[in-house]
């Protein structure tokens, strides 16, 4: 198979751009997500009562709904209501919409996982509830939650591949228009394939090796 | 008061058309989650022999899929199988054998992950007994396994049925393309259209994951002890 390299070389630009944009994106989305995660999993975990009914019903409702769905509802269906935003907030606030469950979750079966032994400790050395959440729960929870906490940024990060279809110019758009005007497929899908590679592939291996760290933060189990 | 736009969604043969729609895209999953889950029980139990070669390249395999996003492997399928292989295959097909490919690997990965899960005493017991190896797989290992793999499996299909959602990206006609053509048609009679029909199509598919995500957790939670 011959490749246009001048092709290639001419539209490096544009990918360069729209990888940044997928950058930017997932940046905001999976920190949002993650401020929005430790906030429901403490409220889920405490068992505050009433905002513990509508967290689980806003994780079920985020779990159970294709993005793509929920990024047209916000673009499309809201500004018929008087709510418009633009499409980068708009994107933001659907990937913080779907990843915000998944963190809670993360963090949540990280703070249960922590063993009852140490929470007991911390009670009988006469820790109050803050201090126990802050000095022992919380630390030792979050190295537990790193693994499932590190999937969902990779795919958080995956999902940026859809916000195309609200209109940005993603590594899915540009690629779609180069097909589209001027047939240079093969080129356009490769320079797509590779652009999700170096923006995925170093934070899998990060991520894996990271895995493998954090178990010796694992005590009293 | 102006209409409010949510009629749009009763009117003429709308409603039976998203449900249509939907049906579409379960059919795509369903297909794919059954050709996925035979692929992927034989590379499952591929991975579990010991051909270091073999592994690697299932290994391989999987992490493609996992490290490049689903849409990604729909354009590519999409847009190169036409003029490079010179078939033409359409929208629905591209869909079915990507998300077949996917299911594969990610079944694949289940069925190893249960089988390497099983305490190693139940092998050795059985091969105790003289038990042969098919025997070995067919009494002890697999009907203890299928009930590690199940919760997995059920959350890979209401993961594939949201995905599915994307296939409207390469042009096939399913609920949200409907749902398109819906609020285009009513563009000057039912302005608000958009916000009932996408919120509908949020409902559907809450309507259709959230029952098996609740019966995944079920069985998990009940199988666990």
């Amino acid at each position: 198979m011959n490749l246009d390299w001048e092709f290639i070389a001419e539209s490096l630009p544009l990918y360069g751009d729209a990888m940044w944009l997928t950058v930017k994106l997932a940046f905001w989305a999976i920190v949002f997500s993650l401020v929005l995660g430790l906030i429901f999993s403490i409220v889920l975990y405490y068992k505050v009562r009433g905002l513990s009914l509508i967290i689980q019903a806003y994780i079920e409702l985020s779990r159970n709904t294709p993005l793509l769905v929920q990024l047209f509802f916000l673009y499309y269906g809201l500004p018929k209501v008087g709510l418009k935003m633009s499409e980068v907030t708009c994107a933001i606030v659907g990937l913080t919409f779907l990843g915000g469950s998944y963190m809670t979750e993360a963090f949540r079966s990280g703070m249960e996982a922590v063993s009852k032994p140490q929470v007991e400790s911390g009670l009988s050395i006469g820790l109050s509830r803050t201090q126990l959440a802050r000095y022992v729960i919380l630390p030792q929870a979050f190295a537990i939650s790193i693994p499932s906490l590190g999937a969902n940024v990779i795919f958080l990060l995956k999902e940026t591949s859809i916000v195309g279809a609200i209109a940005l110019m993603d590594l899915m758009n540009v690629a779609k228009d180069l097909i589209g005007m001027h047939y240079k497929t093969a080129e356009s899908l490769l320079l797509l394939v590779l652009a999700y590679l170096i923006l995925v592939l170093p934070l899998s291996i990060v991520l894996s090796w990271l895995e493998r760290k954090v178990r010796y933060a694992e005590f009293g189990n | 008061m102006q209409n409010s736009g949510i009629e749009v969604l009763f009117e003429g043969s709308n409603l039976e058309r998203l449900l249509g729609g939907l049906l579409v895209t379960i059919e795509i999953s369903f297909v794919s989650i059954v050709i996925g889950t035979v692929l992927g029980v034989l590379m499952g139990l591929l991975r579990t022999l010991n051909l270091k070669p073999l592994q690697a390249v299932l290994r391989l395999y999987l992490e493609a899929f996992r490290i490049i996003p689903i849409l990604v492997w729909l354009y590519v399928v999409h847009f190169s199988f036409t003029p490079l292989l010179n078939i033409d295959i359409s929208g629905e097909a591209t869909s079915i054998l990507v998300f077949s490919l996917w299911g594969a690997a990610e079944i694949g990965d289940i069925v190893r992950g249960a089988l390497q899960s099983m305490p190693k005493h139940q092998e050795e017991s059985g091969a105790a007994l003289g038990l042969s190896r098919i025997q070995l797989y067919r009494y002890i290992l697999i009907p203890q396994a299928i009930r590690r793999m199940v919760p997995g499996a059920i959350n890979l299909a209401t993961r594939m049925i949201k995905t599915t959602s994307l296939v409207v990206l390469i042009g096939v006609i399913e609920v949200v393309k409907i749902g398109q053509q819906i609020i285009e048609l009513g563009v000057i009679k039912a302005p608000n259209a958009s916000f009932w029909v996408y919120g509908f199509i949020f409902i559907l598919y809450f309507a259709v994951c959230f029952p098996l995500s609740r019966f995944s957790r079920r069985v998990e939670r009940r199988w666990q002890n």
